[in-house]
């Protein structure tokens, strides 16, 4: 390279040094200015990517908080449970047979392309998904409405537009938590005009009804939505838009909050959530739990066919001592197979308490007071109900030593681990589940029904009352008589300790103090309609 | 010259094929069904089942792998198994985010490293020698996680210098024409933005430099030493030519064939080595790209990712052995 070229070079780079200097006031006075002439952007910074924004094709959150901005749904959640409100649809009707579902539209909504909301829309949403039978394009239709149209267990016989308002759903067979499974964010009307025109495409032009449009996004980076100005509800949204930016390292989300470039985070580490409370210039959200991490045990295999010996592993873990050591905090012990934020939840339960003698009388009792060699299974990646699979597992080991348990750990990676325990391999293992639908029959019926062994009933646990239970409360349209139902199946379940529940966790934000009416939802996607943030 | 050119163009297929080919069976050895993992551990084994098909994952490899070459002739990279977006499509913008941050930095790490091994040759056991070889070896061995943090909460934070993660301001984000920043924001008169481009290039290709700038350094100090022992120097110093031009000229010219070789093969291993920066600075890159492709088993975009860097890797060792030629004129092509 000649010499003035490196001079060259010499001159850029300090000319960006300068640079430092002089453009940071301006960014500051941009900023500032923005959010007090309008309702304000607010800048959500996460630690992944969406994988598609048509909600009815993917499973996974990163997509759903995004989503959850451009659709909306018939019916919604509530905003701090999973209590269901009006959505698109104002009101509806529902037969004593719990087998038709008529639902009266809001009228004069628009898709933000203009195409009319209507109960034609409805229809072909429903059509979309339930006559495509691909299993692997709409999967998590097939797992929420039993499969698709003409398969035998397809909960939906009929979609019908009675007038240009009204649509009415004939089921096959009831299905209580149907209203539950209608507000989760997959089954979002999306224009049907679009739909068409865009085909495949239709995920990166996703066109809803929603208080903000879809405006761009750069893949890896950021997803941009702006106000829907000709919103159904008046005043609403409050923002002028939100800026969803992928920042993937926990840290550095953290310290770009901190700097002001982002507005709220999710994935806060609880190790810094100090950190947060000591800054006047930051707040922390806490979401309510809607999941459960758990010790599993396989109940057709030795010793642990035993009831008294799964007993008395519960009466060995110290699940305060866990989650003080492993969640820095951020959970609440578990002793249901569900957290308390699903109605339904068993609060009189008593859980097995932390006490090594009881242990070893209930192990006598088994005929194992000698203690006996088994192999656990420790996650091998991090979830929110579980983040630190591998160290939880030493915990026990060393837990179970006390009553001459030997436990070996044994790991593989998550696709294989997860293949496995499915196939019933692990005699003892650790998992958990987050809620789809904030149903009871979401967390119990689907991981401990015997309808479920080969599938998410890891355990193989079988248990004949416990599934005449579940299956009254699934065709009971009747809440409270439901509640009971699930009341009952939970204290089987506590006696019978197919699992060791350990925790349901909390996941942390933080965001600037100037965000207001920000409340997150424990199914971990929520609106920010009325949000604000500045002045 | 061209001949030569022409024919290491064409060896460039048999490398790439067996790049491909070692890459299919290398990701292939991961365990882990990609259907299972994009599904979720909610899903049913029939829609696992009816994806694996769908994705053509349940024929024998070679047959997967014949038709992946048959799309690679053909010009066509493969689906992404997560977005099910062509490959060749959405590889772009990653691809120009990591190059123009390895630019930057490369010559941060020339101009620096350079700089730095030629005086330390110049004035050998000075306290300047010491102090930048000492400073090299921290360089070398410095854990680029824990400098990106530190350079963030110092500089960005503590200081309010710089910003801390981002290839923009959020919320005054650049159009992308090019991907290329620094170019789209000049190519649309916005100077405002090309600063602001240019300030949040600098911590992170500082963090990124910092390695390949250390071992240029250290590099160029060894060569440099070696040529300024030969007879010619000594020549030229008695000749009573300036001690600066000795150095610079005569003794770095030959001095620079070593250098420049180590300097193509940094510049290859900061195209897919950058994961590190990238996951700190928040930098959408084709290193966390590959990186998120792995832990999702999307095989085609950690295939099709994997050749493409690997392609500009020859191409950039081709761009070197072309450059000897030209800094020493006793190397020909034929």
């Amino acid at each position: 390279m000649k010499k003035t070229s490196w001079i060259v070079l010499i001159c850029i780079l300090a000319l960006s040094a300068a640079l430092a200097g002089c453009g940071k006031a301006k960014e500051s006075s941009t900023s500032s200015g923005d959010s007090k002439a309008t309702g304000g952007t607010l800048i959500y910074g996460r630690g992944a990517d969406s994988t598609a924004l048509d909600p009815a094709i993917t499973t996974e959150g990163e997509s759903f908080i995004v989503t959850e901005q451009i659709f909306e749904t018939l019916v919604n959640y509530k905003k701090d449970n999973t209590e269901i409100e009006a959505g698109l649809a104002d009101t509806w009707d529902v037969s004593e047979d719990g087998l038709t579902y008529t639902f009266h539209l809001r009228e004069g909504i628009k898709f933000h392309d203009d195409t009319d909301f209507n109960a034609e829309a409805v229809v072909k949403n429903f059509q979309r998904w339930a006559q495509s039978k691909n299993e692997a394009k709409f999967a998590y239709y097939a797992s929420m409405f039993g499969g698709f149209e003409g398969d035998e267990g397809h909960v939906i016989k009929e979609v019908k537009a009675q007038d240009e308002h009204t649509v009415v759903f004939t089921l096959n067979r009831p299905q209580a938590p149907f209203l539950k499974n209608l507000a989760m964010s997959m089954f979002a009307i999306a224009s049907p005009t679009a739909l068409e025109k865009s085909g495949d495409a239709f995920t990166k032009h996703p066109v809803g009804t929603g208080p903000f449009v879809f405006k761009s996004w750069k893949p890896g980076d950021m997803i941009e939505v702006v106000k829907n100005e000709n919103y159904w509800q008046d005043g609403l949204p409050k923002l002028d838009g939100v800026k969803f930016k992928v920042i993937k390292d926990n840290s550095a989300r953290l310290n770009s909050l901190i700097k002001g470039e982002i507005d709220l985070m999710d994935g806060l580490n609880p190790s810094d959530l100090g950190q947060v409370e000591g800054d006047s210039k930051l707040q922390v959200f806490e979401r309510p739990s809607m999941n459960v991490g758990y010790l599993g045990f396989n109940t057709e295999k030795a010793p642990f066919d035993k009831k008294e010996v799964r007993q008395a592993i519960s009466h060995l873990i110290n699940k305060e001592e866990l989650i003080k050591s492993f969640y820095e905090g951020t959970a609440e012990p578990a002793k249901n197979p569900m957290p308390p934020s699903i109605s339904g939840y068993n609060d009189d339960i008593v859980d097995y308490d932390f006490n090594v003698d009881k242990a070893k009388e209930l192990l006598k009792a088994a005929g194992l007071e000698n203690g006996f060699e088994m192999d656990l299974w420790a996650m091998p990646v991090a979830r929110p109900y579980m983040p630190e699979g591998q160290k939880v597992a030493v915990a026990i080991q060393a837990a179970l030593k006390e009553v001459n348990i030997t436990a070996n750990i044994v790991t593989f990676d998550w696709g294989t681990y997860i293949e496995k325990v499915q196939a019933g391999e692990a005699p003892v293992y650790m998992l958990g589940w987050t809620g789809d639908n904030g149903d009871a029959d979401n967390f119990i019926y689907t991981l401990l029904d015997k309808d479920n062994i080969g599938s998410n009933n890891y355990s193989r646990y079988s248990n004949d009352e416990l599934h005449d239970i579940l299956i009254q409360a699934q065709s009971n349209p009747n809440e409270a008589e439901r509640i009971d139902l699930y009341k009952r199946a939970q204290e089987i379940i506590h006696e019978e300790a197919p699992w060791v529940p350990i925790a349901h966790s909390k996941p942390l934000l933080a965001g600037i103090k100037e965000i207001k009416e920000f409340t997150p939802h424990p199914t971990g996607t929520q609106s920010f309609i009325d949000v604000t943030v500045g002045e | 010259m061209f001949s030569f050119t022409v024919r290491r163009l064409g060896a460039l297929i048999p490398v790439l094929l067996g790049m491909a080919f070692i890459v299919f069976m290398m990701v292939r050895a991961i365990p882990g069904n990609p259907a299972q993992l994009i599904l979720g551990q909610q899903a049913s084994k029939e829609a696992v089942a009816a994806l694996t098909k769908e994705l053509g994952l349940d024929q024998p490899w070679y047959m997967q792998f014949f038709g992946y070459l048959g799309g690679l002739f053909s010009g066509d990279l493969g689906v992404s198994l997560k977005t099910s977006t062509p490959i060749a499509e959405e590889v772009w913008p990653y691809l120009a985010a990591t190059i123009e941050l390895a630019i930057i930095a490369m010559i941060i790490a020339v101009v620096i490293g350079v700089n730095a091994g030629i005086i330390s040759a110049w004035f050998q056991n000075s306290w300047f020698d010491y102090i930048a070889m000492i400073i090299a070896l921290i360089g070398v061995s410095m854990p680029i996680f824990w400098l990106g943090l530190m350079e963030q909460y110092i500089v960005a934070i503590q200081w309010d210098l710089l910003p801390t993660t981002g290839r923009d301001n959020i919320r005054d984000p650049v159009e992308a024409i090019t991907n290329l920043y620094l170019l789209d924001t000049l190519l649309q008169g916005r100077f405002d933005q090309f600063f602001e481009v240019i300030r949040h290039l600098i911590l992170p290709s500082i963090a990124l430099a910092t390695i390949p700038m250390a071992i240029i350094a250290r590099m160029t100090r060894s060569s440099m030493l070696e040529v300024m022992r030969s007879d010619f120097i000594r020549t030229a110093r008695a000749k009573g030519m300036r001690m600066f031009w000795v150095v610079y000229k005569h003794s770095f010219k030959n001095a620079l064939i070593p250098v420049v070789t180590v300097i193509g093969l940094q510049t290859g291993l900061l195209l897919g080595g950058a994961i590190l920066t990238e996951t700190i600075f928040g930098w959408p890159g084709i290193g966390t790209y590959i990186y998120d492709a792995i832990n999702y088993r999307d095989y085609p975009v950690v295939q099709s990712g994997i050749l493409v860097i690997a392609f500009i890797f020859v191409i950039i060792n081709l761009c070197v052995d072309l450059l000897y030629a030209a800094i020493d004129p006793r190397i020909k092509y034929k």
